[in-house]
């Protein structure tokens, strides 16, 4: 096969606002499908009966899988505030680069304020209340 | 008129003519997700208790399984869309990159399979 024509690479432009919540998108969104794996193999100890079950939550009330849970959390919180920005984009609304830079920070803004308040003591007490 | 010559259409150079299809199904999945994901999310954050009795009652409670088998399916086909785009603009070698995309549908269709079993193994046990 002949040689294609390659676009230019990232390291060519000036690093932008949009280049970092579009990685971050990416990488979000890479967080998310092994947090799925995550609720697949939950739902699946829980089907298996109740030893399995008691073994799974014991694994996810360790300290790493705590916040791995934490994380996962703010992935979705700024790959849902993202996608509705996408979802804007698509009906062609916010494209100025004024607009564009606002919707980049209020996105960071609202992923922040939804995690806090996922994580806020109330919740977390019931969060990690363990069986 | 097509600009494209004999040739290259014999070659299969140019579009394939099928990315709009993936890019509106990443949005059809992405709206549906949107609901479904915060009410997962607040749903098992409000929770009072979370042992075995309260999660498998929970889980077959009314609509819950039909929401968890939707939420299971849609994920996993949004995802299996950012992965595929993610794989072929990483992975530069055509073969491996055959191999990745083939390993990652497997995997995406074994959990889809499992994820969908298990809701309903601890619905219909819960039911009957």
């Amino acid at each position: 096969m002949p040689e294609r024509p390659l676009s230019p690479h990232l390291t060519v432009y000036r690093w932008t606002y949009a280049m970092t919540l579009s990685i971050l998108h990416r990488l979000s969104g890479i967080a998310l499908c092994l947090a799925l794996i995550g609720l697949i193999v939950w739902l699946s100890a829980a089907a298996a009966g109740p030893a399995a079950y008691a073994a799974a939550m014991s694994v996810l009330a360790s300290l790493p899988f705590k916040a791995l849970i934490a994380i996962a959390l703010l992935a979705l919180c700024f790959h849902f505030a993202n996608g509705l920005r996408h979802l804007a984009w698509d009906i062609g609304w916010g494209y100025e680069r004024a607009q564009a830079r606002r919707s980049a920070v209020l996105v960071v803004a609202a992923a922040l304020v939804a995690h806090e308040s996922a994580h806020a003591p109330r919740t977390r007490a019931r969060l990690w209340r363990c069986p | 008129m097509s600009l494209r010559t004999p040739l290259g259409r014999v070659l299969g150079y140019g579009a394939a003519h099928d990315g709009v299809t993936k890019w509106l199904q990443q949005r059809v999945t992405a709206i549906a997700l949107a609901p479904l994901s915060v009410w997962l999310v607040l749903a098992l954050l409000g929770l009072p208790t979370r042992d075995y009795a309260a999660v498998t009652a929970w889980i077959a409670l009314g609509l819950h399984p039909v929401l968890l088998a939707l939420i299971v399916l849609l994920a996993l086909w949004h995802a299996w869309l950012g992965i595929e785009v993610v794989i072929e603009d990483y992975e530069a070698r055509a073969g491996l990159r055959s191999l990745w995309l083939l390993l990652c549908a497997f995997a995406l269709a074994l959990l889809a399979a499992s994820g969908i079993y298990a809701v309903l193994r601890i619905a219909l046990r819960s039911g009957a």
